[in-house]
């Protein structure tokens, strides 16, 4: 049986060209057409890949062909123009536990592939187009992928500004439900902020700005209160979360301000995220007892630490890989001897022969 | 056959430091039930050794300074089943442990397992003032601990290095909030030992008593702070850790002070 993927990802192909197979799900039953036993889709919006098993050598062109079929791409649909990449047997396997584990996304460790690849196997397997031998081979992936993640820190941190932002305030505070959080300035780097915040539990969610108007548009769309911007300030006693992105050319908050603000809350912690550029907020505040001020350059430098680590731990990662490959193929070989000396003294089809070696 | 208990236990519990050394050296400590299990074992030999030694007493083994330092050490791994994973703070039992190691190493090593030349009568008033104050001992250890871990988590984030355990440790306000709940449990245990210490039928010496009022003290003034809002959480962690310093000292001083002075 020939073990083989085929595919294109960030890697080898741009945005515009991993779209014309965006719509490539559901393509198993075609593959089968071209002469696979066995086919599997995961497709992304990083990668297109096709996984398959046959018993004679199927091509790229033609798996490209029933890509492009189902795509509905219409034009120039020769696969040479295409930057398909294959990789058969040791190599398909190992290319599959790398994606699975995440080292081969553009973000190394990021895990939401670990859940594609499920979701694709899980589809696959309901059309009946995943057989024992894609069903072994899609196990182990998932039980390497979970191996690389307990075993190394390759999924350690967060590695994009606001998901450092809302990690960090629930190493302050935990459960974020009860946090109230004022956002300063109606910009886009702070809507996104606080949009992430209110997906992990937020529910009062105050927004000031210059313009009155923008404010409100603003709370209207995040599901927040607009405060009028004099009125700010007295709503830092209150709150536990200030994100600010204004484009005051001056710092709006300085130890000097800010002091008298938080005379009454000495046992609640203030989480700053400063995303202003000119910074809204004096670096000096984050001296001041019990208050955490973070600006952009602090975050960017958070997250490259979390990325440096997990590129750290590639090489423990590829290590695991390294061992589950050797593993699958010393298995998959013993069990093929195995029957083979069954098959020369029992009269058995190929066929049955086939199912039971895998 | 009862310090055979006790070298067991200290054996599961340098397990569980040992095995948090290697993990967070590899930068991958996952608060895991290896360290649960350790310690759980831990603290059932400690409380075989303690049942051993209490009958071979015919009273609470809190004879000696050896019997004071393994009870103490008992009360530290008992409050941190209790407390541990009812807070999700798992990963206070990578800290409980050395503490418990360093209490029992020392009363293993020092020579300070000395048998009384006479069987001591029991005294259940002095057995339970003793033995409560103790547990309220362990109450202000585990403190001391959700102290240290508070402070280390807040240095990362005030210093913006976080570190591998950064991502282990709980969040500020959950360590704050275990922190108070240990003080008042520790406090009131404690209160309920000192006076139930002049209620033993015997004078206590003046040098215990004054002692054991300071420590009371101490924490009185923590809480009282807190309360009234008059220092950070921060201080507060840090007050927590002196304390139990204290606290330590001066239960040595005590201990040392009770076996100078006349058998109960």
């Amino acid at each position: 049986m020939n073990l083989f993927c085929v595919g294109l990802s960030h890697h080898t192909a741009n945005v515009e060209t991993r779209e014309r197979f965006a719509g490539s799900a559901g393509t198993e039953s075609i593959l089968r057409d071209a002469g696979c036993a066995e086919a599997l889709v995961l497709a992304t919006c990083n990668r297109v890949e096709v996984y398959g098993a046959s018993e004679k050598r199927v091509s790229t062109d033609d798996i490209a062909q029933c890509l492009v079929q189902k795509s509905a791409v219409i034009g120039d649909t020769h696969s040479e123009a295409l930057p398909f990449y294959r990789y058969e047997a040791e190599k398909c396997i190992q290319h599959l536990f790398r994606v699975a584990s995440g080292l081969d996304s553009m973000v190394i460790g990021e895990t939401e592939i670990l859940g594609q690849a499920k979701k694709a196997y899980q589809s696959a397997r309901t059309t009946g187009a995943v057989g024992p031998c894609l069903h072994r081979l899609f196990q182990r992936a998932f039980r390497v992928a979970k191996q690389v993640r307990t075993h190394t820190q390759i999924t350690r941190g967060s590695v994009s500004v606001g998901s450092v932002a809302v990690d960090l305030a629930q190493r302050i505070f935990g459960e974020l439900g009860n946090c109230k959080v004022l956002v300063l300035g109606a910009g886009e780097t702070s809507e996104r902020t606080a949009r992430t915040l209110i997906s992990r539990g937020v529910r009062d969610l105050r927004v000031s700005n210059r313009s009155n108007e923008r404010a409100q548009e603003l709370a209207q769309r995040v599901g927040g209160h607009a405060v009028r911007f004099h009125e700010w300030p007295q709503e830092c006693s209150e709150i536990d979360i200030l994100i600010t992105s204004t484009s005051s050319e001056a710092p709006l908050l300085t130890p000097a301000n800010l002091g008298p603000m938080l005379a009454n809350r000495i046992d609640r912690p203030l989480f700053i995220i400063d995303i202003a550029v000119p910074r809204d907020v004096d670096p000096g505040v984050n001296e001041m007892e019990g208050v955490y001020l973070y600006d952009i350059d602090a975050l960017r430098s958070v997250a490259e630490q979390s990325l440096a680590v997990r590129r750290q731990q590639v090489t423990s990662a590829e290590t695991i890989i390294a061992e589950h490959v050797s593993d699958f193929l010393e298995n998959v070989s013993r069990e093929l001897n195995c029957t083979s000396r069954v098959a020369e003294h029992s009269p058995v089809t190929d066929n049955s022969l086939r199912a039971s070696q895998l | 056959m009862d310090r055979a208990f006790l070298i067991i236990s200290t054996i599961c519990f340098l397990a569980a430091v040992v095995r948090t050394a290697i993990a967070l050296r590899a930068g991958l400590f996952r608060p895991g039930r290896f360290n649960f299990v350790a310690i759980g074992l831990g603290f059932v030999f400690q409380t075989a050794f303690l049942s051993v030694r209490g009958h071979a007493l015919g009273r609470c083994p809190l004879t000696n300074l050896f019997e004071v330092f393994i009870f103490l050490a008992w009360s530290v791994a008992l409050i941190y089943m209790v407390v541990g994973p009812a807070y999700r703070l798992s990963l206070m039992g990578a800290f409980t442990a050395p503490l418990v190691v360093l209490l029992q190493g020392f009363a293993l090593i020092a020579p300070i397992d000395i048998r009384h030349p006479v069987k001591l009568p029991p005294n259940a008033p002095l057995e339970f003032h003793a033995s409560v104050s103790l547990i309220a001992y362990g109450a202000f250890a585990l403190a001391c601990i959700a102290g240290v871990m508070y402070l280390v988590q807040e240095r990362q984030i005030k210093t913006h290095h976080l570190r591998s355990i950064f991502y282990h440790l709980p969040p500020l306000t959950d360590l704050f909030a275990a922190i108070k709940r240990l003080l008042w449990w520790g406090f009131i245990l404690y209160t309920v030992g000192i006076a139930s210490g002049f209620f033993t039928g015997r004078p206590l010496p003046r040098l215990q008593i004054v002692a054991a009022i300071g420590v009371w003290l101490l924490y009185a003034a923590i809480l009282q702070a807190w309360h009234f809002r008059r220092i950070a959480p921060k201080q507060i962690a840090a007050l927590c850790i002196v304390g139990f310093s204290m606290a330590l000292t001066l239960l040595w001083g005590i201990t040392f002070s009770a076996q100078t002075h006349s058998v109960p």
